[in-house]
């Protein structure tokens, strides 16, 4: 069985292009050309020198020795928090606006939940000069107010998006929308693995650069390219995706995706997908979705913004369906509570996204010689204000 | 055969309504349905309501969540249809995204609405390639015409296809944007009305998006079969209330 997707989009029975005609000329050129962009030398060569001078990579692999000792086995910290703008979604940014400048296009639109791919979306176009306008659920908007001050000092537009849960779902709505009304020369720089073929697998491979540098960096630490599991929190999934994505085709190493139970999966304030979804369409993508029996996509609750999405990427529901990862629910008070720990045990503030996948301990036990690889997917900075309103820091 | 071909054969231009099931109030399908035949419209997009309409701008995004809050759902949306077709003997389409349907099950939903006697369907985001290796045979089986959207991006060789995959007409869309964002015509939209028009394609078409008015939909006629209001009927009745349709469509068509 393939974890990739095929020259459709699929994912076993996931993904495709459930779109309206208008988005069908965006997309097919899309589809027709981002394998070939990508693979052109003088893409690869711009795309790999701004990673490594404008975003910093690679990324450090930090042996996590007070968390490894806590949790008696092999902890390693995949250090995606330093990556420029604070979060991995940079590495996606960076793909796609070299990807829209080959594509001739001069206009940006993204979408936002936590902020942070907002944020990556208004640096890569103040590098390229490119306009840009970002999509924000109006609760996101207030909750993550440390962003939106950010993607306005770097050049971009904030757009609130007022429909629905005024959050992610309904800021991606808003971004489609709008590409609808710009088909000719606007780019949609979607921010996760979620979306119309080509987006999650093009998004993947933006991503797959986490897993290309984790299996070189344990080499040099362990002697062994595979770790026995790589974990990482699963909003949409780009992080995920990017940190499984070597690893998909070798079964020896276990993949372990954490979602967003909210205040608990059964308490109708939840996010975590796999446990509550069922097959359907969102933005374009066939995957488990959380929707009333009537197929009305319905509102998901997590106290992350970024984690905050109805549905999952459809490589991330072909891994639910077909066995390959272990999915696990970590509820708020679960993730603020490691979220701290983390801080204290290592001197690293982890986005709350992040923190979910290492609130994991207390479901799933590890052997003491278990290499455990975790996506520290972002920094806390922007969630600063949640951590001192939970705790009363 | 299909009241949607009839209609089509018919030596005058359609006008068509889309509404939105169960808004502004729940009860509300039939009485409109009536009184836009009883009108004189054509032909109707009986919209099914879904939270999150992607192709749609704020005037039917708003009736779409209005009519879910009132309680609107698939099954009650048939059931008020059930009878429908004892007084509506013009051809009717229901118009939604492909997630309800495929909750409901594709197959009972066609077979719902062979019952009810509905003739066709729009689903804009059941793109042509699933429906054709997928669903084709279910929606024939049912008698059902699926309707197909262009517009002015579509390349010539897609219009082709969809013509070729089209039993009933194509639903032309104006320009590219999403309902009710743009009102009026300029001279782009009618060169691009010409050209579909030059294409001798052997599906009728029928222009979407942007017709609110005796003029707007004159204009859109002029080389096409007919045009489909949406938006601009919903804030009628919005503003003015089921009442009085027919001062609406009295006034598309003095
Ligand atoms: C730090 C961080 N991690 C994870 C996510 C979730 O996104 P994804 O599942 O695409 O990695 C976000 C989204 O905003 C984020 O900011």
């Amino acid at each position: 069985m393939s974890y990739h997707a095929n020259e459709k989009g699929y994912y076993g029975e996931f993904g495709g292009a459930f779109i309206p005609e208008m988005l069908y000329p965006n997309c097919e050129e899309l589809r027709q050309n981002y394998i070939r962009i990508m693979q052109d030398p003088s893409f690869q060569e711009e795309f790999h020198q701004l990673l490594k001078d404008y975003v910093g990579r690679p990324t450090p692999l930090y042996f996590a020795k007070r968390l490894s000792e806590k949790y008696n086995t092999k902890v390693y910290l995949k250090r995606e928090d330093l990556c420029h703008t604070g979060a991995h979604k940079v590495n996606n940014t960076i793909g796609q606006i070299l990807m829209a400048k080959k594509l001739g296009k001069n206009r940006i639109i993204a979408e936002t939940g936590a902020g942070q791919h907002g944020v990556a979306t208004a640096t890569v176009c103040a590098l390229m000069g490119i306009e840009c306008v970002v999509y924000m659920g109006e609760i996101d908007i207030a909750r993550q107010a440390p962003n939106v001050a950010r993607m306005k000092m770097l050049g971009a537009k904030v757009k609130p998006a007022l429909s629905g849960s005024r959050t992610l779902k309904d800021a991606t709505n808003e971004a489609i929308r709008d590409w609808i009304n710009n088909p000719v020369d606007t780019h949609y720089i979607i921010g996760s693995v979620v979306g119309p073929h080509p987006y999650p697998d093009m998004v993947a491979r933006f991503q797959s650069v986490i897993s290309e540098e984790i299996k070189w960096q344990l080499k040099e630490k362990e002697g062994r390219e595979n770790p026995d599991y790589v974990v990482a929190c699963v909003g949409g999934g780009s992080n995920a995706a990017g940190a499984y994505y070597h690893y998909l085709d070798t079964p020896e190493v276990g993949i372990i995706a954490v979602e967003a139970a909210g205040k608990g999966v059964n308490t109708g304030e939840s996010a975590a997908t796999s446990a509550l979804g069922k097959v359907g369409i969102i933005h374009g993508s066939k995957t488990l979705l959380m929707q009333t029996d009537d197929g009305q996509i319905t509102e998901p609750y997590s106290i992350s913004a970024g984690l905050d999405y109805p549905g999952v990427g459809p490589m991330h529901a072909h891994l639910f369906k077909s066995g390959r990862g272990e999915f696990i629910s970590i509820t708020d008070d679960e993730a603020m509570t490691a979220g701290l720990e983390v801080s204290q045990l290592e001197g690293i503030i982890p986005a709350i996204e992040t923190s979910h996948a290492f609130a994991i301990f207390e479901y799933k036990k590890f052997k003491k010689d278990d290499v455990v690889v975790f996506n520290l997917s972002g920094r806390g900075d922007k969630d600063l204000q949640t951590y001192i309103d939970y705790f009363k820091l | 055969m299909n009241r949607i071909n009839q209609a089509l054969k018919a030596d005058k231009k359609l006008l068509s309504i889309y509404f939105t099931a169960g808004y502004p109030k729940l009860e509300d399908t039939v009485p409109i349905l009536n009184a836009l035949q009883n009108s004189g419209a054509d032909m109707i997009e009986i919209g099914l309501p879904f939270s999150d309409p992607l192709a749609d701008g704020p005037t039917i995004q708003e009736s779409s969540t209005a009519a879910l809050k009132n309680g609107m759902h698939t099954e009650l949306l048939f059931e008020q249809l059930k009878d429908i077709r004892n007084t509506i003997t013009i051809p009717l389409i229901v118009m939604g995204y492909f997630n309800p349907m495929l909750q409901y099950g594709v197959e009972a939903f066609c077979e719902k609405c062979h019952e009810i006697g509905i003739d066709g369907i729009i689903m804009p985001d059941l793109p042509l390639d699933v429906y054709q290796e997928e669903y084709e045979a279910i929606f024939k089986k049912n008698g059902l015409v699926n309707v197909f959207l262009i517009t002015p991006q579509t390349s010539v060789e897609r219009i082709k296809q969809i013509d070729a995959a089209s039993e009933g007409f194509i639903y032309m869309v104006s320009s590219a944007s999403t309902t009710g964002a743009k009102t009026g015509f300029g001279d782009e939209q009618v060169a691009y009305f010409e050209r579909i028009s030059a294409m001798n394609l052997k599906s009728p078409q029928i222009v979407g998006f942007g017709i609110s008015n005796e003029a707007t939909f004159n204009t859109a006629t002029k080389s096409t079969k007919g045009a489909i209001i949406g938006s601009a009927f919903i804030k009628f009745l919005t503003n003015n209330g089921v009442a009085s349709i027919e001062s609406f469509i009295k006034s598309i068509r003095s």
